[in-house]
């Protein structure tokens, strides 16, 4: 555990990939196969599942510290995080357990089925045998959350240095439905284990957002247009008869979409889609609001089926006839997968439309129709390209249009978390409306946290400690005094919001400090946005 | 205050006396606009406006400002406010050396947070106040050691009063700086370590290990120190200056003040790692947000313990909080069975929300 923790901390001390991948190769050189294996699981997300739920982790520490409660949760909003907070507060600073990373993360498996007594004892038992930053490390472990600036690409690197196992292969055997329980260090980093293949989706080829001009991309007779569609990236594998859906987060997610995994009777023996999962209601393209009552439920009741069946609209094929054909180039690979799903003929598996143009005019023209199309903008893809590992730049680009905007005022605001700890920087925004007794209030709509410089943070922070209304924990009400243009990407009505308008993606483009209050929106302004 | 019907009789406050009431004469020192005041001696402690008379604690800026007609200070605070505030009119005193003003006594006494630092104790008819202004329980080997004084109301800091706050000994802390100062030296690094002009760079220089290599300093960290040097043992220095050579600091450690970071001044130093020492270095958002390389967590300022033991070791039944986080501090304390409050002041502990803008010498 301890030199777990000293990777982590080395992790969280720098900002430089190089010092990063060289900790990460360091430890991975002298670590047990076991602790490898489970290294890699944590960094690639595959935590076991939270054995003591957070309310009680803080009555454990609140004890061990001999202070009430109020004053742990009172710490923990200043501090910012709760694995933090809860290190801080304990009173040990001595390491005396020699337990590795593999023997404990075994144990918290094992714990989620305890009572409470005995997962009490066990962590606070463990928190007194750890120093600061083990402990740390270990509350982390327990409660899930683990952003340490580590991408699956950092890791998958450092690794590739001390297996002399190729980065690209190393990212496609590291995915899938594995877990450090069913196997081994070997067999998930030198593949000698067949069976895990069979749902194993290929890493995603991610784009760039398009940085120059479209016309100096060249001939536009090199490069397929089709349109960005909004809804869920997803691989679509059938194998041995088996259906599998993976979502761009490398969710396993067939169970969610019946309709899609309908296809396993249909698509031919050894195929891998790569498309979106879309929202399809009367015949027409949905939005991604729309899939929302899709996201969260694992078992989907027959009406919500009835009301937002979904269908996959497919862009790219991966795997024809049991070849991985990525090294294909894409306009060979179009043309198998135009076949395939033409002689699929199944409702549900339908063709992303690619275009062809004459002139970049052309193409321009195209992009300004993707609202009507319900598309969020433009893939661009050249055509010569084989199918790439991971986000890398030159033959996929992204071509997003401009987003919506509105300008709305600050009526709360939340203490940031990391970097963040101790400045005002999630903010919550309202715009006007008239009541029933005729005054203009504010009416929250949405949450956003990004789009302003470290300076501006510090200012509008200033701002709200000097304006605050009220105190509710880590939230302060403000008063109102502040305009600011925020940008969203799409807009729909909703139930679930109290404005009745859900957007996606609110994030602030700019601070108006030339407005004031009564300059800003009104919630009627944000309804007219939305598409009819 | 409304007339009150008592027996029969009215009684009327006259307007001289509903004045006085306001301002809460009964205490021995009020809060008001300019300062912590001692109506009946007709004295300021640590102003934050200028006042006729002032008792100064230390010599930080937030408590030693600038305007006052008459400074009255520990006689080692002299060299550092002279220093700060050029020509003023100051009288020193010793430590436990009682003084009467109008029937008041004050004295002082060691408070521990940098050197010169008192705390200020009040007494007058057998009643007992103390201001701690900024104060620490550990014997840092640099000021003189904090000293417990019994008292029936004490008005406290409480920058670091949360339970979050835990310092190590400072030896271990120490030992983590001279380790990496090795260890960069080691890696062809320069290491610059940050720490206040005044108060923290006098401690950092006390313990850095100059068997590693020599210790340069900032313009800002080199005046202070030199004004200290007659009443510190202190390792040689070396001033900075456009005509040190980058070969020769390279693998040397640089003791700056936080504002020097990222600044122009540092081109020199390439390659190195920064460091920063402060309490606040104790939060990982903390250290992120400075972009310092390493935190060191050293503060001149109490801990939650240090707090609460110093509160007890005092007696006092009555607390008043002044700057930190006071409302959970002193919620926590009114828990504990004090009778505790929260005065506003304009004094700032270790500041960290608010950037320190330091003038750089340009030498």
């Amino acid at each position: 555990m301890k030199s777990f923790a000293e990777l982590i901390e080395k992790l969280d001390a720098t900002n430089k990939t190089n010092q990063k991948v060289a900790a990460l190769a360091g430890y991975f050189a002298q670590a047990s196969e076991l602790d490898k294996l489970w290294t890699i699981a944590i960094l690639s997300h595959r935590r076991p599942p939270r054995p003591v739920n957070t309310t009680l982790l803080r009555t454990y520490a609140a004890e061990l510290a001999e202070i009430p409660l109020w004053l742990f949760e009172e710490s923990y909003h200043i501090v910012g995080d709760l694995a933090e907070s809860i290190a801080l507060v304990v009173p040990n600073d001595e390491h005396t357990s020699d337990k590795s990373l593999s023997k404990i993360l075994q144990e918290l498996v094992q714990l989620k089925s305890k009572t409470d007594p005995e997962k009490k004892e066990y962590v606070q038992d463990m928190w007194m045998q750890l120093d600061y930053y083990s402990r740390f490390v270990f509350t982390k472990l327990l409660t899930g959350s683990f952003r340490i600036g580590i991408s699956q690409k950092l890791m998958t690197k450092a690794l590739s240095q001390v297996t002399s196992v190729p980065d690209d292969e190393l990212a496609y055997r590291l995915m899938g439905n594995w877990s450090p329980g069913d196997t081994t260090f070997d067999e998930l980093v030198f593949g000698r284990n067949e069976q895990a293949y069979v749902s194993k989706p290929y890493p995603f080829y991610l784009a760039y957002a398009l940085e120059n001009e479209v016309h100096e991309l060249g001939d536009v007779s090199d490069w397929a247009v089709e349109h960005k569609w909004d809804g869920i990236r997803g691989q679509v594998i059938v194998r041995k008869k088996e259906i599998f859906i993976w979502s761009r987060g490398e969710e396993l997610v067939t169970e969610k979409y019946p309709e899609i995994a309908q296809l396993a009777n249909v698509l031919p023996e050894g195929t891998v889609l790569d498309g979106e999962i879309l929202a399809f209601v009367e015949n027409q393209v949905g939005l991604f609001n729309d899939l929302q009552t899709r996201i969260g439920r694992k078992n989907v009741s027959k009406a919500v089926l009835a009301k937002v069946p979904v269908i996959f609209k497919a862009y790219d094929l991966l795997e024809f006839a049991g070849k991985d054909i990525r090294n294909l180039s894409y306009q060979d690979r179009r043309e198998l997968l135009e076949a395939l799903v033409n002689d699929t003929s199944h409702p549900v598996l339908q063709l992303s439309e690619q275009k062809n143009f004459t002139s970049w005019e052309e193409v321009v023209a195209e992009r300004e129709l993707a609202r009507e199309k319900r598309s969020e903008g433009l893939m661009l893809k050249k055509k010569s390209a084989p199918y790439q590992v991971g986000r890398k730049k030159g033959d996929w680009w992204k071509w997003k249009i401009d987003p919506l905007t509105i300008d709305a005022v600050l009526t709360y605001a939340m203490r940031g978390h990391g970097r963040r700890t101790n400045l005002f920087t999630d903010y919550t925004f309202g715009l006007w409306q008239r009541n029933e007794k005729g005054e203009n209030e504010l009416v929250t709509f949405a949450k956003a946290y990004s789009g302003l410089t470290d300076k501006e943070f510090a200012q509008v922070d200033n701002i709200i400690k000097r304006t605050t209304l009220e105190r509710f924990g880590p939230v302060r009400s403000v008063e109102p005094t502040l305009v600011f243009e925020l940008a969203f990407e799409g807009i729909a009505f909703s139930n679930r919001h109290k404005s009745g308008v859900a957007v996606r993606f609110p994030r602030i483009l700019r601070w108006r400090k030339d407005k004031k209050i009564g300059d800003a929106n009104t919630l009627d302004d944000l309804k007219a946005l939305i598409p009819t | 205050m409304l007339p009150t019907l008592v027996s029969g009789i009215i009684l009327v406050f006259s307007p001289r006396k509903l004045n006085q009431l306001s301002m809460n004469s009964s205490d021995l020192l009020v809060f008001d606009s300019k300062g912590i005041y001692c109506p009946r001696a007709k004295v300021y402690l640590d102003p934050w406006k200028p006042v006729d008379r002032a008792i100064i604690t230390h010599g930080h800026a937030d408590h030693a400002r600038f305007g006052h007609r008459n400074y009255l200070t520990h006689h080692s605070n002299i060299p550092i406010i002279r220093h700060r505030l050029g020509a003023i009119n100051t009288q020193g005193i010793g430590w436990n050396e009682p003084i009467q003003i109008n029937g008041v006594t004050f004295s002082l006494h060691p408070a521990g947070h940098i050197i010169g630092s008192s705390q200020v104790r009040v007494e007058y008819k057998g009643e007992v106040w103390v201001f701690t202004g900024d104060y620490k329980s550990e014997d840092d080997g640099v000021a003189t050691p904090y000293e417990s004084i019994r008292c029936n109301t004490m008005i406290t800091e409480c920058t670091f009063g949360l339970p979050a706050f835990k310092w190590k000994p400072q030896a271990t802390v120490f030992g983590e700086i001279n380790a990496w100062w090795q260890s960069n030296q080691q890696d062809g690094k320069t290491s610059v370590l940050f720490g206040y002009t005044l108060g923290k760079a006098q401690r950092i220089l006390k313990y850095l290990d100059t068997s590693i290599g020599e210790i340069y300093t900032h313009g800002a960290v080199e005046n202070m120190t030199e004004v200290l040097r007659p009443q510190l043992e202190m390792p040689p220095t070396k001033l900075i200056t456009p005509n040190t050579s980058a070969k020769e600091i390279r693998g040397n450690i640089v003791v700056a003040p936080p504002s020097a970071h990222g600044s122009p001044w540092m081109r020199k130093f390439v390659p190195f790692e920064t460091g920063t020492c402060s309490g606040w270095m104790a939060f990982r958002g903390a250290r992120s947000r400075r972009a310092t390389d390493k935190g060191f967590v050293l503060s001149d300022h109490c801990d939650w313990q240090g707090l609460l033991q110093s509160i007890k070791a005092s007696d006092a039944s009555r607390v008043i909080c002044t700057h930190g986080y006071t409302d959970i501090f002193s919620r926590y304390l009114r828990e504990l069975g004090y009778d505790a409050s929260i005065e506003n002041t304009d004094y700032e502990g270790e500041k960290e929300e608010i950037a320190t803008p330091e003038p750089i010498p340009s030498a």
